[in-house]
């Protein structure tokens, strides 16, 4: 396993905080950040952000009285909620985590129509465009002011 | 002790390559300290799956948050703008927009056209020539006969337009505002070695592909190849001073974080307007008590910044999100005086093309647009690759409150004391934004934007560091002359953006460059009375 220095509570509760974050869906045929292959990409992408996602681990269980991992459905969302009323940095780096290892999942990729891909070698394809728009500002006269020394 | 050279260059970025490249033809001895390394074009975030993520770690473009070993930390804590810079061959133009607007004639003459701050003792006539040198030598894309400037060529085509800038241009047209393709050194054909762009993405934390031009793969080997030694992985802790009170040389920790001292007949400083200030207030001596070259007490004063006024919003169909460079256009509308305003001065539109996937996601979050659970999917959906965004980059005036000092506490790897900010934007600025602002939202709203937001300040927008030793004739209120040389120690030159009196409201890099090419010329025709 990564070292990412958190107590197993603390993992439970991060992956319950992530699948309810990000929850999966069969309407756009997604995975949950909760799910196993995305969850342990997010745990082993802690780094920088270990200090601040431990104090909000340990933030979110003090609200919560407990492991949040182990509160009914409905006392979750209250928790969660409350947490992201009063989460601050520590909850912002935790969420960044979630959100950087979800969004480049082969499945959420395709699923937004993205190729699932390095941008090199292939690069990307992006239009000319119409320069005739620029027309008007080419008829312009000179903008800039210039600069009488006598 | 190792032999003395002729020229001492502390920085291989922007500057430091530009000045290194046009003295080489003299033969002298040159030998430049450059405390990161080189970067491959392997180790770029667009070579992996991870490229978006890694702006937030290795390539983080704030060196707080990168805090690699050859990052130096900076305490921003008062500063609502904190520093962007990265270390390395290149220094900041690994990690840059490679947006290249010029200053404009009258950004040189502010007190003789607006009465405010000072002129600069130099023009841009001077400038101009090596304004065109250094667009060859960087190799720059961009149209010819935008009204905003003088006539100039850029050696290649514009960047392609996009399904954003096309939406830009026919909002500004509806408007009847000024807007232009860019000048940027991202090469649009295969020039001097480099193949053209082929739009890997954002690419300010560096170009996998070589397109972007940063000057370690532009100006250093070719002043490489005319005999310039570039010694990486070299920190340099201060200027030391011989009993005439000139430069000497420097103290510095090698790659093996052994002190070494490199005597040197001149020493040039290009460490950029954070690292020249710390570097000249840590070289302190008898002769040079409140550091090297500050008997006017104004080095590490006058820290101008840009702010950054970035205003958004979202379209109802796909652009181009992270395909391509982020920057292709500029509007100058706004950028002269208007004495109509309730500012002086003025600012640089620049528009965005749209943001990767992963970006979307955290900024959105951070705005409070994304819900949690099951509305997450519909309501990403319709945000990524449809963001349409502009900033205003405001010209921000000098003020000595506005300082760079020295951390009494922070200090870097090496045990040298790290410098500390201390920065307020000023009423004109903010007015000035507050105008940017406004004026984007009117774009935006003809661009067929809706759900419009605001990041203003731009936090992680401070790019350009400028104005902690400026230029001036006077040595009462100037550290260095009008081509660079220190008033009080005339074996030492400057050559960032430290010596810059005013900001403009461009990216400064073009400017930075072509001072140093005006500065080296200048020592080049000085050689037989250089200290004189």
């Amino acid at each position: 396993m990564p070292n990412h220095d958190l107590t197993a509570e603390q993992v439970r509760d991060l992956r319950a905080l992530a699948g309810m974050m990000i929850p999966q869906s069969a309407v756009y045929d997604v995975p949950g950040a909760d799910d196993e292959k995305i969850f342990n990409d997010i745990l082993r992408s802690l780094e920088r952000d270990r200090d601040d996602i431990r104090r909000a681990l340990s933030h979110l269980a003090a609200i919560g009285g407990g492991a949040f991992a182990d509160l009914e459905a409905q006392r979750r969302s209250e928790v969660a909620a409350a947490f992201r009323e009063v989460g601050g940095a520590p909850l912002a780096a935790l969420v960044r985590v979630v959100l950087l290892c979800y969004y480049r999942d082969d499945r959420v990729m395709r699923s937004l129509g993205q190729e699932a891909r390095p941008p090199f070698p292939r690069g990307h394809v992006v239009e000319q465009g119409d320069w005739s728009l620029l027309d008007p500002v080419r008829a312009r006269p000179p903008m800039y002011r210039t600069i009488n020394t006598e | 002790m190792l032999d003395k050279v002729d020229v001492l260059i502390v920085g291989s970025g922007a500057s430091g390559a530009a000045v290194a490249w046009s003295l080489a033809d003299t033969r002298m001895r040159i030998v430049c300290l450059e405390q990161g390394d080189w970067v491959k074009p392997t180790d770029y975030p667009s070579n992996g799956r991870d490229w978006e993520a890694r702006l937030f770690s290795d390539f983080a473009i704030n060196p707080n948050r990168r805090a690699r070993p050859t990052d130096y930390p900076i305490n921003d804590a008062n500063s609502p703008i904190k520093v962007v810079n990265f270390n390395g061959v290149g220094g900041s133009t690994i990690m840059y927009t490679a947006h290249f607007p010029r200053m404009h004639p009258s950004d040189f003459k502010v007190r003789t056209l607006d009465g405010v701050a000072d002129d600069w003792p130099i023009d841009y006539a001077t400038l101009e020539p090596y304004f065109a040198e250094n667009d060859r030598m960087m190799g720059v894309s961009g149209l010819a006969g935008d009204p905003a400037y003088p006539p100039h060529q850029p050696p290649m085509p514009p960047l392609p337009l996009g399904k954003s800038g096309a939406r830009f241009g026919k909002a500004m047209n509806q408007l009847g505002w000024h807007w232009w393709p860019s000048d940027s050194t991202i090469a649009t054909t295969d020039y001097e070695g480099r193949a053209r762009c082929i739009n890997l993405g954002h690419c300010t934390p560096g170009c996998a592909q070589g397109a972007k031009a940063s000057t370690d793969i532009t100006y250093w080997p070719h002043a490489i190849r005319a005999g310039v030694e570039l010694r990486t992985m070299c920190r340099v802790r201060e200027v030391t001073v011989d009993e005439h009170g000139m430069a000497s040389g420097v103290v510095y920790y090698d790659a093996e974080g052994k002190e070494q001292f490199q005597p040197a007949e001149v020493v040039i400083l290009a460490c950029n307007g954070v690292g020249t200030p710390r570097l000249m207030l840590n070289s302190v001596s008898a002769k040079f008590p409140d550091g090297i070259a500050n008997s006017s007490g104004l080095v590490g004063k006058n820290l101008m910044f840009h702010p950054y006024a970035l205003t958004y919003g979202y379209v109802d169909e796909p652009l181009d999100g992270n395909h391509g460079p982020p920057l292709c256009l500029w509007s100058q509308e706004f950028y002269e005086t208007d004495p109509g305003r309730d500012f002086v001065r003025g600012y640089t539109f620049q528009f965005g093309r749209g943001v990767g996937a992963i970006m979307e996601a955290i900024v959105s979050a951070n705005a409070g647009r994304l819900p949690w659970g099951e509305d997450h999917h519909g309501a990403y959906r319709k945000l990524v690759n449809r963001r349409i965004g502009l900033s205003a980059i405001c010209e921000d005036l000098p003020e000595e409150h506005n300082r760079v000092t020295l951390d009494p506490d922070l200090k870097d790897s090496s045990g040298i004391p790290a410098p500390r900010l201390d920065y307020t934007i000023s009423a004109n600025s903010l007015k000035m934004m507050d105008h940017g602002i406004a004026r984007a939202k009117e774009i935006l709203t003809a661009a067929g934007a809706s759900n419009i937001a605001v990041e203003s300040p731009i936090l992680n927008g401070g790019w350009h560091l400028l104005g902690t030793a400026r230029m001036g004739t006077d040595p009462e209120r100037s550290v260095v002359n009008e081509w660079g040389r220190c008033h009080d120690v005339k074996n030492l030159f400057i050559v960032d953006g430290s010596i810059w009196v005013t900001s403009g409201g461009v990216n400064p890099t073009s400017t930075i460059q072509a001072l140093a090419l005006y500065i080296a010329d200048s020592i080049k025709q000085r050689l037989a009375n250089l200290f004189d």
